[in-house]
């Protein structure tokens, strides 16, 4: 029996998490992926797979890409669809002792709702990550997350059919992430995702193509860390809403860099492919430093940056 | 099947050919079953450059000795550093991965092609451990290409095609007489172009084909999406679908 530290909870509104390690969407599938490496009840919450009105088949191969210090990817949204989600999925994961959020995806805002309409009707989800931010659509996605009035008006609309606690998840790839996140404060969330993916791409000197078959795709991994903290600070500031910090978390110090800059939870992403097993890891590392800087909870150091 | 995480110790580093090298990695505990055709994801940890795991299929398996073997072909920094590995060292790895080759026929053909050479071994001794013994045919562009004959001549009936003709006879696999010949089933790793070809006349023969593909991926356990391949279902893992499919079930094969 592993010993829950206390000190490791966090609130994000009404989500009680144990710690503040969660997963990201789109890098831990539904945790079944993971069972075999590490206990889905130890973490604070996950993020599943990004989740559409109907099935999506995604972007053709190839899809991914090795960077320095991190990958591109341009899955581009595949997945089942919401009804074989609540049809299915759901009954296999609901029993995880943990906050099971699903990332809610779409090309329209009618889109948006309908998944996140279907959504609420389930018991064991206590939560929504609206994704206004995937970088690997055509259609939607971004689109959203990089005006103030589309993003405000997907808000208000899913606001409307969901009342449980509504995350939104923000791009990078924008001029100004504070005129963002305020509008999407403004128009009902509860918190905040941040940093979705960086707009980048990759290309193949030898055989003078580009690695993806959309040429462009989102890069993840420690190369994006520096700009999500700057994102989160930046956001943290000049916002009241509760964030989730992400990109490029390898280690405990990243994820303590992230609440230093006023992140009340973060999420592992892209580490969970060199390491199933590194949330469990990071979590317990947490506890050495609440130890090692003598310090009762993350509190007291939260947003001092 | 249950997936681990361990780190194995380093054995053997054996240089085959300027290209490619195997290793024997050994764990300090009892292996769990491995099928043929299954791979590993190692984790890089002397390149600084390189981020991700790298896939690799399962050469063969020392079940008494808890040992792994993996045959792999220099193709980039990463291949590159692992060859660096030194006696001693440890490596850590995300095992056994995927759906292996499924059992079938009683005469069967297993081809590879460049480093697809790989799986047929560990796949010879599963056929030769339920009283079959195969047919390996393997494709090189020379002589100096190929490695390990005795190894898969004690496993299995040993055919060869080099482009040159500096050994076996002088073509690619599909001119080689014994492909000409009828099998319940081939088995086939290698080359796109040269699976594809295989696929295409064992369809007219009617056939049964499954092949390994190696499409470049993240995870390997069914979370990043990212290796999908085009099948008559839409897309699907070749992570934890494949990388073994039967060739009918493929789309362009």
């Amino acid at each position: 029996m592993k010993v829950i530290d206390k000190r490791l909870e966090v609130k994000i509104k009404d989500l009680n998490l144990k710690n503040p390690i969660m997963t990201a969407s789109g890098t831990f599938g539904y945790g079944e992926e993971f069972e075999d490496f590490l206990d889905i009840s130890s973490l604070g919450g996950i993020i599943v797979k990004g989740t559409t009105g109907s099935r999506r088949e995604g972007n053709p191969y190839p899809r991914m890409a090795e960077t320095p210090s991190g990958m591109l990817n341009a899955v581009g949204l595949q997945n089942k669809g919401v009804d074989e989600f609540c049809n299915n999925v759901y009954d296999r994961i609901k029993h995880y002792n943990t906050n099971i959020l699903v990332n809610v995806s779409g090309s329209t805002i009618e889109e948006y709702v309908e998944v996140a309409e279907k959504i609420n009707s389930l018991e064991k989800i206590p939560g929504i990550e609206l994704n206004i931010s995937c970088p690997n659509v055509k259609q939607g996605g971004m689109g959203f997350g990089t005006s103030c009035p589309m993003a405000s008006e997907v808000v208000k609309e899913v606001r409307k059919v969901y009342n449980k606690t509504l995350i939104v998840k923000l791009s990078p790839n924008v001029t100004n992430i504070i005129e963002i996140a305020k509008a999407v404060e403004d128009s009902g969330a509860d918190g905040l995702s941040l940093i979705n993916t960086v707009l980048g791409m990759a290309v193949d000197s030898e055989k003078r193509k580009p690695l993806l078959s959309t040429i462009t795709g989102g890069l993840s991994g420690p190369a994006i860390k520096p700009i999500a903290l700057r994102c989160v600070w930046q956001v943290a500031k000049n916002t009241k809403l509760p964030i989730i910090g992400l990109g490029g978390i390898m280690s405990a110090s990243d994820a303590i860099e992230f609440i230093l800059v006023g992140a009340s939870a973060v999420q592992i992403g892209t580490a969970n492919f060199i390491d199933p097993s590194i949330c469990e890891k990071i979590i317990a590392e947490m506890s050495q430093y609440l130890d090692r800087h003598n310090l009762k909870s993350f509190d007291e150091i939260r947003g001092i940056i | 099947m249950k997936k681990y995480c361990k780190d194995f110790k380093v054995v053997e580093n054996t240089s085959l050919t300027p290209s490619f090298f195997r290793l024997t990695l050994e764990l300090d505990e009892k292996l769990p079953e491995i099928n043929p055709g299954q791979f590993v994801e190692i984790l890089i940890n002397n390149e600084k450059d390189v981020f991700l795991r790298r896939p690799l299929s399962i050469h063969d398996v020392y079940e008494d000795k808890n040992q792994i073997l993996i045959l792999v072909q220099i193709v980039g920094k990463g291949t590159l550093a692992l060859s660096k590995v030194k006696v001693g060292e440890y490596l850590n790895m995300v095992f056994p991965l995927g759906k292996g080759f499924p059992l079938e026929g009683e005469k069967v053909l297993l081809i590879g092609g460049g480093c697809g050479v790989a799986p047929l071994m560990h796949l010879s001794r599963a056929f030769n451990n339920i009283g079959i013994k195969p047919h390996t045919l393997i494709g090189c562009k020379t002589q100096d290409q190929l490695f390990s004959t005795q190894e898969y001549s004690s496993l299995s009936t040993l055919h060869i095609a080099t482009e040159d003709g500096s050994c076996g006879i002088k073509g690619m696999v599909t001119d080689h007489p014994i492909f000409k010949e009828d099998f319940d089933v081939i088995y086939t790793c290698g080359p796109t172009p040269m699976m594809k070809a295989i696929s295409k006349e064992s369809k007219k023969k009617n056939i049964p084909c499954y092949v390994s593909l190696e499409n470049t991926m993240a995870c390997g356990i069914g979370a990043c999406l990212c290796c999908v391949v085009d099948t008559n279902e839409g897309h699907k893992c070749t992570c934890t679908e494949g990388p073994v499919f039967l060739s009918d079930d493929l789309k362009d094969f």
